[in-house]
């Protein structure tokens, strides 16, 4: 359950990037969150509720979590998989020398914002 | 209505302070792991049994992390060896920032291992850096074979995977070769020990291993 961490996190980055608190509010946050970034995302969703309650700017801001797949390549025959299971080996050659090209993000991407009326 | 492009990783924060760590542990010439599992699965045990074997060969200092109490800080310091307790106060694994501040009340001079206990988890931890070398992972046979395939992102994340209670073997339901395939599947890269802090089996190849990062 570090989700919460988590929430706080990006609710740190995005106060940081908001020109001004009192003048404007946050409508939402996009976030990118890999496949095997270890986030669950009903939990992040959760922990994001509680703190963003807490924070007058972002009451009601909504979590856009963009769920990005897991893809390796393999060094050997290049060939590119997106996998389901946490099997790091490429199905075409069966090599175990593959590179993670997507599926461990977890990043604030971007926010939309508008001013307080 | 306008949109603001941030594009920033969320544990940065969490990032930049391990390389802090890793800096101090580098000029310091301090080999740091950092040791993670579900609870229960030994990794005191095995941190007994590492010091009383390196022990006069190598200085080991330990840092402690626990959910709640110091008592894992006191084993550690019946064996002779200078141990940091963090208590988490509920926190379920170790972040980069409670590291720094332990590391003040630990003397990386006379430091050539030191090992990070964390909070026994196998969810969270593997997504904070602390500054380390190397995640030793652990896992008991009590806990059946198909723990990687279960937490991938820890086995994925850790370069040493210590199979522990290897001498319960014979009374469980575990295939530790099904265990260790699983694990490969996962990280092909890992290194992997098979240890009982019962019997001893194991105890000198694993500190064998890291005696030789040490003196790297």
């Amino acid at each position: 359950m570090h989700e919460m961490s988590v929430a706080q996190n990006i609710i740190d980055i995005v106060l940081q990037h908001l020109p001004d608190q009192n003048a404007h509010t946050v409508k939402s946050v996009n976030v990118k969150i890999g496949k095997m970034a270890g986030i669950v995302p009903d939990s992040l969703e959760f922990s994001f509720r509680v703190i963003a309650a807490d924070t007058p700017c972002m009451i009601d801001a909504e979590l856009k979590m963009q769920l990005v797949p897991l893809i390796i390549r393999c060094n050997g025959c290049t060939k590119e998989t997106n996998i389901d299971d946490p099997v790091f080996m490429c199905p075409g050659c069966n090599s175990a020398d593959v590179t993670v090209l997507s599926g461990t993000e977890l990043q604030v991407s971007e926010i939309e914002i508008e001013d307080t009326t | 209505m306008s949109v603001i492009t941030i594009e920033r990783k969320v544990l940065e924060k969490n990032d930049q302070i391990a390389q802090k760590n890793r800096d101090d542990f580098t000029a310091n010439k301090v080999f740091p792991i950092n040791i993670v599992s579900s609870p229960g699965s030994g990794k005191t045990s095995i941190l007994e049994k590492t010091i009383e074997h390196l022990k006069g060969k190598l200085k080991i200092s330990v840092i402690e992390g626990d959910v709640q109490t110091d008592n894992d800080a006191r084993r550690i310091s019946a064996l002779g060896v200078p141990a940091v307790q963090i208590v988490t106060h509920g926190g379920c694994h170790l972040e980069a920032r409670l590291v720094r501040d332990a590391m003040d009340n630990v003397d990386l001079h006379n430091t050539q291992i030191l090992v990070i206990e964390n909070v026994g988890n196998l969810v969270c931890p593997a997504n904070y850096d602390l500054g380390e070398a190397h995640k030793v992972v652990v896992v008991s046979t009590t806990e059946g074979d198909d723990k990687p395939v279960k937490y991938p992102n820890m086995f994925r994340n850790s370069s040493v995977l210590i199979i522990n209670k290897i001498d319960l073997l014979p009374y469980l339901n575990c295939n530790v070769e099904q265990l260790e395939k699983n694990a490969l599947q996962i990280n092909p890269s890992l290194k992997i020990f098979r240890t009982s802090c019962t019997t001893g089996e194991g105890i000198d190849q694993w500190c064998s291993w890291l005696e030789l990062q040490v003196l790297k």
